[in-house]
């Protein structure tokens, strides 16, 4: 029984490598389509967050954990992430100033 | 309705919430790794949040498809090709590390040791790359203020961000040459349990998430 267990948990972390290698290779086929850089950051955002939750999930074992502390680990990344989404609009901002558009 | 009120505190005190045990049902090494995590996890966030910011800010930027694209014991050009292999050598290294946390749950010490050590292979073989793609781009002329493409802040930022995740990857092979050597040695044995290796690999399988972002922001867009 024990020993069942421990093949399925084998084969689980198989696929997850096999699942982030196959996300991996379709993101460096995104990264030579003639696509816009918005478009391609949004794409590359969406794949390199399925890879994070596949890695902190299975590899990590986060998923296997009790739900408040998951909650505990995963709101202070999303607000992480939420940072960095929100300094791109800063940035924007600041290549207008710098092109001598104007200030807002 | 009073005993029930007390059973009901009762069932809080035993529960985790209560501080019976380790809060959350987490032992106490491996929740302080994860709040280590989440505390290098904001200062990469931070690095990373900072160069979206720069990115936004700026006219141009340097073509990545032209500037990674040197490969070792070749002239010729393979964009993406070497930091692919980069990031198939680390998430090759994280399925290895999963695998031995998992032959340590067996109480398998041989396997630990396996799996440990081709978990530091992979580490030292990235670092070896990354080695090679820094001595690269300084060859060409790249440093932390100034490059032939025009943007200065490339630079700076590549070698903060990557500079910063190499010295992770560095003490990471570093941690892993200590658990092995703790795992020979039978400690996690006389223990009855292989947590310490549970741990290192939380860690490991961190360095390898951060590489997941810099991936892809600062390589491949």
């Amino acid at each position: 029984m024990s020993e069942t267990i421990h093949q399925s948990s084998k084969k689980v972390y198989w696929r997850v490598w096999f699942q982030l290698l196959a996300i991996t290779i379709v993101e460096i086929l995104v990264a030579f389509l003639p696509i816009s850089h918005s478009l391609m950051a949004l794409l590359f955002t969406i794949m390199a967050l399925m890879k994070a939750v596949l890695i902190a999930g299975y590899f990590m074992h986060l998923k296997f954990e009790k739900i408040g502390f998951i909650y505990s680990i995963v709101l202070p990344l999303i607000i992480l992430v939420a940072l960095a989404a929100a300094l791109i609009p800063d940035g924007s901002v600041a290549l207008l100033m710098r092109l001598g558009l104007g200030y807002y | 309705m009073t005993q029930e009120l007390m059973l009901e505190q009762e069932k809080v005190v035993k529960s985790p919430w209560g501080g019976g045990r380790s809060p959350f049902g987490v032992s106490r090494d491996k929740f302080t790794m994860w709040i280590f995590i989440l505390s290098d996890a904001f200062t990469f966030g931070g690095l990373l949040a900072a160069y979206g910011a720069l990115r936004a800010s700026l006219p141009s930027w340097p073509s990545r498809i032209e500037i990674f694209s040197a490969f070792p014991f070749t002239n010729a050009k393979l964009p993406l090709l070497f930091v692919s292999i980069m990031t198939f050598i680390l998430i090759c290294s994280s399925l290895t590390m999963a695998l031995a946390v998992d032959a340590g749950k067996r109480m398998d010490r041989k396997g630990v040791i396996k799996y440990l050590l081709l978990t530091i292979g992979g580490g030292l073989l990235f670092l070896m790359c990354q080695a090679y793609e820094w001595g690269h781009l300084i060859h060409e002329g790249a440093r932390l203020t100034s490059n032939p493409w025009g943007v200065p802040l490339f630079s700076a930022s590549f070698f903060v961000i990557t500079g910063f995740h190499g010295s992770h990857v560095l003490s990471g092979v570093i941690v892993l040459i200590v658990m092995a050597i703790r795992v020979a040695k039978g400690i996690y044995d006389k223990r009855g349990s292989y947590e310490g290796v549970e741990v290192a690999g939380l860690y490991w399988h961190f360095v390898d998430l951060v590489w997941v972002f810099i991936f892809a922001f600062f390589y491949l867009l």
